[in-house]
């Protein structure tokens, strides 16, 4: 196989928790050890619950951030080592977020919106970059005339089609998707899904996918990466991973998801988690 | 007979000369501890109808019905103060995001000690001592680990999970009949998620307690509920048995919802999906709300609006061509 296009090596994210009047100082450790590699045009999906730092993952890959220690490399290189590889590496890690209703400014038409980042890499004409624009609306299901509307004039399902086209705007190699789907109702999320998938075929883009519902998971992953507390419990191969998951965490969490068809009461038990949600929520006491 | 019988239910927005109807003539009964899931994609009205129930839509909303029944008694005939003693008490209702619901001013146990105040017992009303008891024991019904430290917590130091427990403590503080959770689960972790469900369920059990449990999460409704009625655009399209209504569908958007789940497309390069979106309040098609986005539909599905047809509880299908005959 060939070179990875992303490999993360032991990435380590923390974050310090101000102190207060009852509490000292602490460390979270968002990010605590976390490895993987993503290959072009496949799909990476991490799953866990909130606090499990799926996001701050998201921002060491978006290069938003700086991990604390641990090694971020595309096509080999470690990003943080040099500020001028990542700035070239900016163009092509674009994200796509949960929420179209706040990642649209609403005071940019359709047009504007997805001509901005042509725009910032001053890669071309206003004219191409104008024509760049209307084709890619055609490609996420929208109408030339949409062009010049404002984002509050279109559906959550619509919006989320527009922060997809804006992001494949440069042609990225490598979207980070944190929960696109998760706003949006059943039946628009399936087109909305299709519409990811069939993206990657044309543009052989790779998907860092965050979510937390496994059967959206189970669909569009090639690969799946387990998070709990910062830490990986679980990785590998989708269908290796949905047929026999190995850890208890990965276990319960197949137990907890709901499923149309009925279950034995066996297996929709509530299995007990290998560490409750604590209370109140208390930042680790790091070094 | 029924512990909630809804006959023709209306909410409406804009002017009365031109009124934008939320919620289309609803009809939905609901049996003594019986949980009913309420189905529908945003803007279908399921929510609506629930705070009608509650009575709880303000204006410029307006509902107006045939009947509207808890327990044999009329609501709408009662008085706006005692349709107001009803909610919180008999009748409780929880909503998606619990941080929003619980007052950040105020402790865990002064919000619980209010719900008992206005809606417990008449002893407990009377005595601090019997409302403080009768706090922490409702803390730990909710599964909530040592409640008496608990009463003392702000909301801000509760997990979303813990919140929502509170919140449904406070909901059971007046013993209801009837608790109306709409889309309880949806802001919760899935592992934290089936831990309310099976509270809420386990809680139905013990003090035969009838939920509508509104979401548009079809498999939460599908492993929880009794019954369900499906709703689109102001109307129900479908209501049938658990989980004959899955297995089985009688309306084409019955199918087409449950065929765009992911767990119905196993072994699929694509999604099955339903084209178009659903009408806006304004522009609702005069024939069958579907029609426009139906894969089989005929003329008459876009003159003539078909009816709520099969009656009873068990399967009523609003189509002109059912997938089964009810």
């Amino acid at each position: 196989m060939t070179a990875p296009l992303l490999e993360a090596r032991d990435l380590v994210r923390h974050y310090r928790a101000p102190g207060g009047y009852f509490r000292a100082r602490g460390t979270v450790r968002a990010l605590d050890g976390v490895s993987f590699t993503l290959h072009a045009g496949r799909t990476l999906a991490v799953v866990g619950e909130s606090g499990s730092g799926k996001s701050t993952l998201a921002r060491q890959v978006t290069m938003v951030e700086t991990p604390t220690a641990g090694e971020l490399r595309i096509d080999g290189r470690d990003v943080n080592a040099d500020a001028a590889y990542r700035k070239a590496l900016r163009p092509q890690v674009q994200m796509v977020f949960q929420n179209p209703y706040a990642s649209l400014n609403p005071r940019r038409t359709v047009g504007q919106l997805l001509e901005e980042p042509l725009a910032i890499q001053r890669r071309c004409t206003a004219r191409e970059r104008r024509h760049a624009a209307y084709t890619m609306l055609a490609k996420v299901g929208l109408r030339p005339e949409h062009y010049s509307r404002y984002p509050h004039v279109f559906s959550g399902g619509q919006r989320q089609r527009i922060a997809i086209a804006r992001a494949l705007m440069l042609r990225p190699r490598l979207v980070v998707a944190d929960e696109p789907v998760s706003a949006l109702d059943v039946s628009i999320q399936a087109q909305v899904l299709n519409l990811l998938m069939d993206l990657q075929q044309e543009f052989g883009a790779a998907y860092l996918f965050i979510a937390h519902n496994l059967s959206v998971v189970r669909h569009i992953a090639d690969d799946v990466l387990v998070m709990y507390r910062g830490k990986v419990v679980e990785q590998g191969r989708k269908h290796d991973l949905f047929a026999h998951p190995q850890h208890p965490y990965t276990q319960a969490l197949f137990a907890s998801t709901p499923r149309l068809r009925a279950r034995s009461h066996e297996e929709r038990q509530t299995l007990p988690l290998p560490a409750p949600e604590s209370w109140p929520l208390a930042p680790d006491s790091g070094p | 007979m029924a512990l909630v019988e809804i006959r023709g239910l209306h909410v409406d927005f804009g002017s009365p000369a031109r009124p934008l109807p939320a919620v289309d003539g609803v009809d939905l009964d609901i049996g003594a501890g019986e949980i009913v899931g309420l189905v529908g994609e945003s803007g279908s009205g399921k929510s609506m109808t629930g705070l009608a129930l509650m009575g709880l839509v303000d204006a410029p909303g307006r509902v107006r019905a045939e009947r509207v029944a808890f327990d044999d008694q009329d609501l709408l005939a009662l008085s706006m103060r005692e349709r107001a003693k009803l909610a919180g008490g008999r009748i409780a209702m929880i909503f998606q995001d619990p941080q929003a619901s619980l007052d950040p001013c105020y402790t865990v146990g002064f919000q619980l000690d209010e719900a008992i105040r206005l809606h417990g017992s008449a002893a407990e009303r009377a005595n601090p001592t019997a409302r403080r008891e009768r706090a922490v024991s409702l803390l730990r019904e909710v599964d909530i680990p040592d409640p008496p430290q608990r009463l003392h917590a702000y909301p801000h130091q509760l997990s979303g999970g813990m919140a929502q427990r509170v919140m449904i403590a406070i909901a059971v503080a007046g013993r209801p009949r009837l608790l109306i959770a709409d889309e309880p689960t949806t802001a919760l972790d899935v592992t934290v998620q089936a831990q309310v469900l099976a509270l809420l369920a386990r809680l139905r059990r013990e003090h035969d307690m009838a939920m509508l449990l509104i979401t548009h999460d079809l498999p939460v409704v599908a492993e929880t509920a009794d019954r369900v009625v499906v709703m689109y655009a102001g109307q129900v399209m479908e209501t049938g048995d658990v989980p004959a209504i899955f297995e089985a569908p009688g309306h084409p958007y019955t199918q087409a919802l449950l065929d765009s789940i992911p767990e119905h497309n196993e072994g699929r390069a694509r999604l099955r999906t339903i084209a178009g979106v659903v009408p806006g309040i304004d522009d609702r098609p005069t024939g069958c709300l579907l029609a426009p986005r139906c894969e089989r539909a005929e003329p008459i599905c876009s003159s003539e609006r078909p009816l709520l047809r099969g009656g009873g509880a068990h399967r009523a299908v609003r189509c002109h061509f059912p997938l089964l005959k009810p």
